[in-house]
């Protein structure tokens, strides 16, 4: 027991005194998880809480544009800046290059001359198939497209629900329009307005809610994403300090040394595990706590802890002792401390890209979902997930935890056979 | 009593050879170094002092053969006969971030001291070899001529019976030199038998009381220093050396 107590007391004492190492396993993960979860808060807020500014130019002199206008203001997911309908397209991509907005719209000026002839045209067809005589239906009128002008720097998926929102807003002044037609061909008087709103607006609520395992609700948000994924990056960046260490050891001779004296070598790889265990359960104290107690202090939500604390600390035991033995492996396996770094954080990448810590792995093609389960991140953060977004219990992660230990025990064999042909065992 | 009780080292009938042939290879070797020696064991690059010593002190298996120290086998599976021997390996084989006393109580407790050993024998070594003063200094600040120093004091922190030395002395100036073959000089009056690799042949000749050449595998000299310079006519060891060796490149 002295020989591993001393031999941990070495090992700390080593890491303390690696400032780069340590600046790696804390520092960066902390403003990882600061950054990235402050931009995608940020991108939720945007979508869902700010307005983003779009310039309108209304080339049309109709009441049909002045209502569209109006329906995406109560959308209240835009917030309208009316440009002189004189601008010319090129006037406004220049605009758009100045960065005075993300977004543009161009409403021709025929639109509400248009719409109108469209849903008097709609409405002729409706009566006609009623049985009653309506105007004569022509085949088909064509409205000149409402032109989008975007920064490209806004994402595809980002885009694509602005894109819904216009379509909903034009569908909506359009169906209103061939109502009030339809109703005026019958009646011969305007469609009164109570029952306009009836028609338009009772319209079905969509609730929200997220399934959980517990049955309770818990709102995922950014931090709830982020915190769990960059504590998995942080646990495995420490191959940075650990992954260094053992090559150094080897390059010096020093595990020569220790294999003359009369201690099984074991000893040395148990304390490295049990130490770098311990930085690792370091770590996700330190990120948790910031996300607890840190993040709502600088505007961004705080982070739950799953209600298994004995679950989240087993995910948290497994996922470290996985990102040691991966550690350890490599530095068994490269022959100096620069690729040991760099084939090592390279790999934690790729591996963090393919397990789904960077874009969800339901995501994915199926090629590379299936590429997913032989990353071990992609274990970690499915059984984090699990306690942090879904309310899962210990029992719930055992289906992740079990290929995780699976990978682990395989990486440990791997470092054993290592140890063994490079003769230090 | 049987002859092997009175040898440090007994070495019968050893044969190894590299995986694809590359590098020394040794057929058939037989070697005896009684306790209490100063046994020099010389021969150009790539003669196989290193692998000689590897296989000494058990870092590399022999093919056939055996090899006993004190009587017991080295055997990777027999820790007990590491308790046996100490190793100063030519590179600074210990942890440059830490200072003289802490790399002295992690190899103390790893030759299998008790804390209370470890402390006596760090404060006596740093003493010994004049380390006191920068004890708990990192080793990384250090000249080369301390490093070495602590490398020794690490090979001899059990109070080992043989002390395999590799190039103890390479690349320290004529004081550290001489401190070092002068503890080397008490460590051995006090009953360790020393086993020495150096390309120093001055200082070999100041240390050695008994010396083999080896070359290409095989033991082509073995004997008293001083007989075995009268019998080939030589005056110093480096005559007998290039005599017994030839002048030709090695590596």
């Amino acid at each position: 027991m002295y020989k591993l107590k001393a031999t941990i007391i070495k090992d700390i004492r080593i890491l303390l005194r690696d400032k780069v190492g340590i600046a790696l396993a804390f520092i960066m993960p902390i403003i990882l998880v600061i950054i990235v979860t402050s931009i995608q808060n940020s991108t939720f807020q945007l979508v869902n809480k700010n307005r983003i500014t779009m310039m309108v130019c209304n080339r049309d002199t109709g009441k049909l544009s002045t209502q569209l206008m109006s329906t995406l203001d109560k959308m209240g997911m835009f917030k309208i800046n009316n440009i002189d309908k004189a601008e010319t397209d090129d006037a406004i991509k220049q605009r758009m290059r100045g960065k005075d907005a993300l977004l543009a719209i161009v409403i021709p000026a025929d639109y509400t001359q248009k719409i109108t002839a469209k849903a008097k045209n709609v409405s002729g067809k409706a009566l006609n198939s009623f049985g009653l005589s309506g105007d004569t239906a022509k085949s088909k009128i064509s409205v000149n497209p409402l032109a989008m002008y975007y920064q490209p720097i806004i994402q595809e998926s980002y885009r694509m629900s602005i894109n819904g929102a216009l379509r909903s807003a034009l569908q909506i002044v359009e169906s209103r329009e061939t109502l009030r037609q339809l109703y005026f061909a019958i009646n011969e008087k305007p469609l009164p307005e109570a029952l306009e709103k009836d028609l338009l607006n009772n319209q079905t609520k969509i609730n929200e809610l997220p399934v959980s395992i517990s049955g309770g609700i818990i709102m995922p948000n950014a931090t709830q994403h982020n915190v769990p994924a960059w504590t998995i990056f942080a646990m495995f960046f420490i191959i940075i300090s650990l992954g260094g260490s053992v090559v150094r050891e080897k390059i010096s001779g020093s595990f020569i040394r220790l294999k003359t004296l009369p201690t099984n070598f074991m000893v040395a790889l148990v304390s490295k595990q049990i130490t770098y265990l311990g930085v690792t359960l370091l770590q996700a104290l330190v990120i948790f706590s910031m996300g607890i107690w840190l993040f709502p202090h600088i505007g961004l939500p705080a982070l739950n802890l799953p209600s298994d604390y004995f679950g989240l600390l087993m995910v948290t035991l497994v996922c470290g002792w996985c990102a040691v033995s991966y550690a350890i492996c490599m530095g068994v396996y490269c022959q100096t401390q620069e690729q040991a770094n760099g084939f090592g954080a390279v790999s934690i990448v790729i591996m963090a890209a393919v397990g789904g810590l960077m874009v969800p792995s339901f995501a994915m093609p199926d090629a590379f979902k299936t590429v997913a389960a032989i990353s071990p991140l992609h274990w970690c953060i499915e059984a984090y997930y699990t306690l942090f977004l879904e309310g899962g219990k210990l029992k719930d992660v055992i289906p992740n935890l079990l290929p995780l230990l699976g990978i682990t025990l395989l990486i440990q064999l791997a470092a054993y056979i290592g140890l063994k042909k490079k003769n230090l065992i | 009593m049987a002859i092997t009780d009175s040898l440090a080292v007994d070495i019968q009938n050893l044969s190894f050879s590299y995986a694809e042939d590359a590098g020394v290879h040794y057929t058939g070797l037989n070697l005896q170094i009684p306790k209490g020696e100063r046994f020099g064991l010389f021969g150009p690059n790539g003669a196989g002092k290193t692998t000689l010593m590897s296989l000494m002190t058990g870092l590399i298996n022999a093919d056939s053969g055996s090899i006993k120290l004190l009587g017991e086998p080295v055997d990777k599976k027999n820790k007990a006969v590491n308790k046996l021997f100490g190793f100063v390996p030519q590179d600074f084989s210990f942890y440059q971030e830490l200072s003289p006393a802490e790399n002295l109580e992690f190899f103390g407790a790893w030759a299998g001291l008790t804390k209370k050993q470890t402390n006596h024998r760090t404060t006596e070594l740093l003493e010994v070899l004049g380390l006191q003063d920068v004890r708990n200094q990192q080793v990384q600040k250090f000249s080369g001529g301390m490093k070495r120093r602590v490398n020794l004091a690490i090979g001899v922190i059990h109070n080992p019976a043989i002390l395999f030395l590799d190039e103890p002395t390479v690349g320290v100036d004529v004081q550290t030199r001489h401190a070092i073959i002068g503890y080397l000089h008490q460590l051995n009056e006090q009953g360790t038998t020393l086993v020495y690799t150096s390309h120093q042949l001055s200082e070999a000749e100041d240390l050695c009381n008994d010396v083999a050449m080896i070359d290409d595998g095989k033991i082509i000299a073995q004997g008293g220093l001083n007989s075995l310079m009268e019998k080939y006519k030589e005056p110093t060891l480096e005559g007998l050396f290039l005599k017994l060796t030839g002048k030709q490149y090695r590596d």
